[in-house]
């Protein structure tokens, strides 16, 4: 029988109704008596559960698995008020009247809002809150009952529970009873309009009279090894309840000092405060003996291990595996090295047909143990047979028929689903093909960490393997690693090479590298190549070929393309074709005619570069193709080439170094010259700043200046073909700034963007002079890391340091929550066939996605149609 | 002396707004497949809206500028308040 949920609705217990569900009154302590045995009317009676298997419930007859535990009850000596509903009580109390219980507003007002909030639930429940909070706040100010004329008071709530009235004479504390009584007072009708539904929650029910007692299933008990039984907290916390409970009621039995009895009730509302909620602002939280606070009902639900966020929306699975995982350039993109290990435990199921029976029956002889082997057999009438515990597995091989299932390991060409946490868009996880190795380690080509941002330093990633056909032909259309190439946050690839793949890159196509016959036809070999050789570019004296001739040769014939390199900046700038350092690449009729390939050509993250293009116009699958050809190529060049770097690459001479001395004195004059007019008072100040500010600003314009300098300097000494050198150029790694501070001068340190000034009185450390605000007294190092710095500078370097680790540690954290936000808020938005995006109640949040209906996944430049690249493929050339 | 009366619609910020005819917005209606409250909504007491002239139950039709369109047409469906 199915049966669908149309809707769910909350309400408050009722007194009556918690009797009624209740199997037994919990009237003593005890739970368990000298044999080991439950006391009945305890809180482990034998009516609130199974607990032993084999035993039968005396309550419903089943057995431990069929048994749902019943509940049982507490009656409780006198009321108190649960803390999840004060601020409602508290608002209730202040809108109705002391005396007669109704609504402090007129009669014909009551009415009016009545018939108008019957309305508004129907179409708009959004505003009926709005209606009703609108009734409340009238209702509040309200000091004079309009129906029987009785002066109202200000009710104080005094967190966490109680009440006080604050009557002319004094103020009055409000006893649960009291409050219970008034809240008895107001009439249903006049409940509706404070928001709640009297026929589900009477406000009286607010104040617990009875408490429920939850079967023990919810609360069981665990035995240690000892033999000794540990109970759950939440049983903890209800002996203590019942305990006081007792204690109260003997009390008032025997007429007591109101005194006493006070005591005992305060402390009983405390006990079912904390049985409810553990965590009150105000109350202390209840401890268990060894110290550790309570884990009570509010505790098992909320937070990121509660029953929502960690049960219901948080699901664990089998099929998957996770280990480190470490580089292999020679798998492709889409594959995943998996140790044969995990293969082994790893399992696809597969259908027995008259054309896989042999195989079917290979993988069974096999078993277990041996790779290839299978796991279990599903015989056709259901039966699970699981092949450890077979003896003679030949027996049973030949058993095998179509319309076995078999569950065999993993194998090469299988699809599994990869994953690196934190999965923060579509790309965190992809679909790869199996390649089992050996080792202990997935295997990943470097090529695809830039979507996973996974390095090697001690990462983990995860693996599932989809079960049903369906699964595995849907993570192969649409999940296959090519298939996430261009990323729907950008509209650029996503993947792309990163470091050696692009020095190797740079290298290979520079004009000045010439190669010989042997090099061509190793890195064509590495590559795959299977066409004729190129004729060679250079014939005489010997025959040479260039990086470009190679590169040409992977791309299509009809591949037009062009862009400034990542080169193209300072000196080496060009603007136009007509470029003489080689920093502009041209592509003409699938030949790279001109430039050099680096970082804005085949870097990661990259839009509108070649790869980009490429997958434009020849899809996925070829880009596949290129990245594992190509890009092998360029690993093979710089392999061939050697790329290392030395503590000579930053070394500058001595010519360089006194100009970069001379930059500095002079720089640090312009500082004292400025610290000299500031002194004066005749510094202009910048607008809308002051004079202190704009000396700041201006000194460290100054140095900033100076650091700028001694870097061109530096950059003018330093070999250009050294590797560090190089690296930075093609955008492999690092960047002007690291050489400059490495060769020439540190600069400028900074916390919170400005120069430092914290420390001691008047000045940052006790090697300076009071009030020095000069350019070293405030943390600038004129060291290089070459030179190396002096402990002074040291200091100031790793006060900025710091700054940095805390700032990405609280950036990481501040973004993840706002990331979790801005994901619940808007998960439910979609995009419809007419191109609005609406909300599933089909509210309309924009009227075309993006406002011109273009994903930028499938966009170039921002337009849905790059109409200038169209043009310039078809004619051949631009403008 | 500057006029009091200060129209927000005259500010170069402020998106065009105008009050559609009733034909006109079943027309937009229809087109989006939708009804009215389902529409963003605008409260009649918003500067804009008053401009305009709206009342509770009319539709505004916006055209603004837009980054990636160049021009777009939102519209609004106006509430009390």
């Amino acid at each position: 029988m199915n049966k669908i949920i149309r809707n769910i609705k909350f309400g408050i217990l009722s007194p009556q109704e918690i009797r009624k569900m209740s199997q037994t009154a919990i009237v003593t302590a005890e739970t368990y008596d000298e044999d080991g045995l439950p006391v009945d009317g305890g809180l482990m009676d034998r009516r609130l559960g199974v607990i032993e298997p084999g035993q039968r419930c005396p309550v419903c007859g089943n057995t431990l698995a069929q048994c749902p535990g019943h509940f049982g009850h507490i009656e409780l000596a006198r009321p108190v008020i649960h803390v999840g509903f004060v601020k409602h009580i508290h608002d209730i109390l202040r809108t109705t009247c002391r005396n007669c219980g109704r609504l402090l507003i007129p009669q014909d007002d009551i009415e009016k809002y009545s018939r108008l909030l019957q309305r508004l639930e129907k179409r708009w429940p959004l505003l009926a809150k709005a209606l009703i909070n609108h009734v409340k706040k009238k209702a509040v100010k309200n000091m004079k009952c309009p129906h029987c004329g009785a002066v109202q008071y200000k009710i104080r709530l005094e967190k966490p529970v109680t009440f006080y009235e604050e009557k002319r004479e004094g103020v009055v504390k409000l006893t649960p009873i009291e409050v219970r009584a008034r809240l008895e007072r107001v009439p249903s009708s006049d409940v509706r309009l404070l928001g709640l539904d009297p026929e589900e929650a009477r406000p009286e029910w607010m104040v617990l009279t009875v408490l429920p007692v939850p079967p023990i299933q919810v609360r069981p008990s665990i035995l240690l090894e000892s033999g000794i039984r540990a109970e759950d907290d939440l049983t903890h916390k209800l002996v203590d309840i019942v305990r006081i409970n007792e204690r109260l009621a003997e009390s008032i039995e025997a007429g007591a000092p109101q005194l006493i009895v006070d005591d005992l009730w305060s402390l009983l509302q405390y006990h079912v405060a904390t049985y409810i909620d553990n965590e009150i602002p105000g109350l202390p939280p209840a401890k268990h003996r060894s110290g550790r606070p309570l884990r009570t009902l509010a505790q098992r639900l909320k937070g990121k291990e509660g029953r929502f966020r960690g049960h219901l929306s948080g699901k664990r699975v089998d099929f998957s595996a996770r280990t480190v995982i470490s580089p292999d350039p020679n798998l492709s993109i889409n594959e995943v090295g998996v140790p044969i290990e995990i293969a082994k435990i790893l399992t696809v199921p597969l259908k027995v047909t008259p054309w896989n029976l042999e195989e079917a029956r290979k993988y069974v002889l096999n078993g277990p143990e041996k790779w290839p082997g299978a796991n279990y057999i599903i015989r056709p009438d259901g039966r699970r047979i699981d092949l450890r515990f077979v003896k003679d597995r030949k027996a049973l091989a030949e058993t095998i028929a179509p319309g076995f299932i078999i569950e065999r390991h993993l194998m090469d060409g299988d699809i599994v689903l990869f994953n690196r946490q934190p999965s923060l868009h579509r790309m965190s996880i992809m679909a790869h093909i199996v390649r089992v190795l050996p080792g202990k380690t997935f295997r990943l080509n470097l090529l695809v960490c830039p979507p996973y941002n996974a390095d090697f330093d001690g990462d983990e990633m995860n693996l599932h393997v989809p079960q049903t056909e369906e699964a595995q032909a849907e993570a192969r259309t649409l999940m296959l690693v090519q298939y996430q190439i261009l990323s729907p946050r950008y509209g650029g690839p996503i993947i792309g090479g990163l470091q050696d793949y692009i020095s190797g890159a740079y290298l290979l196509t520079s004009k000045s590298t010439l190669l010989t016959k042997e090099d061509v036809v190793e890195l064509l070999a590495v590559a795959g190549y299977r066409g004729d050789m190129p004729e060679p570019a250079i014939l005489s004296p010997k025959k040479r070929w260039t990086g470009k001739q190679l590169v040409s040769l992977f791309l299509p014939k009809d591949f037009t393309y062009r862009r400034k390199a990542n080169i193209n900046a300072g000196p080496m700038r060009c603007d136009d074709e007509e470029c003489f350092h080689d920093s502009y690449v041209v592509v003409k009729k699938g030949v790279l005619l001109e430039g050099v390939i680096d970082k804005k050509s085949i870097g990661d993250q990259q839009p509108e570069n070649l790869v980009h293009y490429l997958a434009k116009d020849y899809g996925y699958d070829f880009v596949r193709d290129f990245f594992d050809r190509v890009f092998k190529m360029f690993l093979r060049y710089i392999e061939k080439h050697g790329f290392t770097m030395t503590l000579s690459d930053v070394e500058i001479p001595r010519e360089a170094a006194a100009k970069i001395e001379e930059i500095l004195r002079e720089a640090e004059k312009r500082v004292r010259e400025l610290i000299d007019q500031y002194n004066r008072g005749v510094l202009e100040p910048i607008p809308g700043r002051t004079p202190e500010e704009t000396l700041e600003l201006r000194i460290m314009e100054v140095l900033a200046d100076a650091r700028d300098q001694a870097g061109e300097v530096a950059a003018h000494y330093l070999d250009p073909m050294n590797h560090a050198f190089i690296m930075a150029r093609a955008g492999a790694r690092g960047s002007a700034l690291n050489l400059t501070q490495m060769a020439a001068v540190l600069g400028q340190q900074s916390v919170r963007g400005e120069r430092i000034r914290r420390g001691y009185r008047h000045r940052t450390l006790p090697h300076f002079k009071k009030g020095d605000i000069g350019a070293a007294a405030r943390g600038f190092v004129y060291s290089s890391f070459r030179r190396g710095l002096s402990p002074i500078e040291m200091f100031f370097h790793a006060a900025g340091g710091r700054e940095g680790l805390v700032d990405t540690a609280v950036r990481t954290s501040q973004s993840g929550y706002m990331q979790r936000r801005l994901i619940n808020a808007l998960q439910d938005l979609r995009v419809e066939y007419d191109g609005t995006v609406r909300l599933p109640n089909g509210a309309i949040v924009q009227f075309a996605y993006g406002e011109d209906s273009i994903d930028p996944m499938k966009s170039m430049h921002g337009k849905a149609v790059d109409v200038e690249h169209i043009v310039e493929k078809v004619v051949g050339w631009k403008r | 002396m500057v006029s009091r009366k200060f129209n927000v619609l005259n500010h170069e910020l402020v998106p065009k707004h105008e009050v559609l005819s009733p034909e006109e917005a079943v027309r937009v209606l229809k087109e989006l497949g939708t009804m009215p409250e389902k529409l963003p909504w605008i409260k009649a007491s918003d500067p804009a809206a008053r401009a305009a002239g709206a009342k509770p139950g009319d539709i505004i039709r916006i055209i603004r500028k837009s980054p990636t369109a160049g021009e777009t047409v939102a519209y609004r469906y106006v509430v009390v308040g």
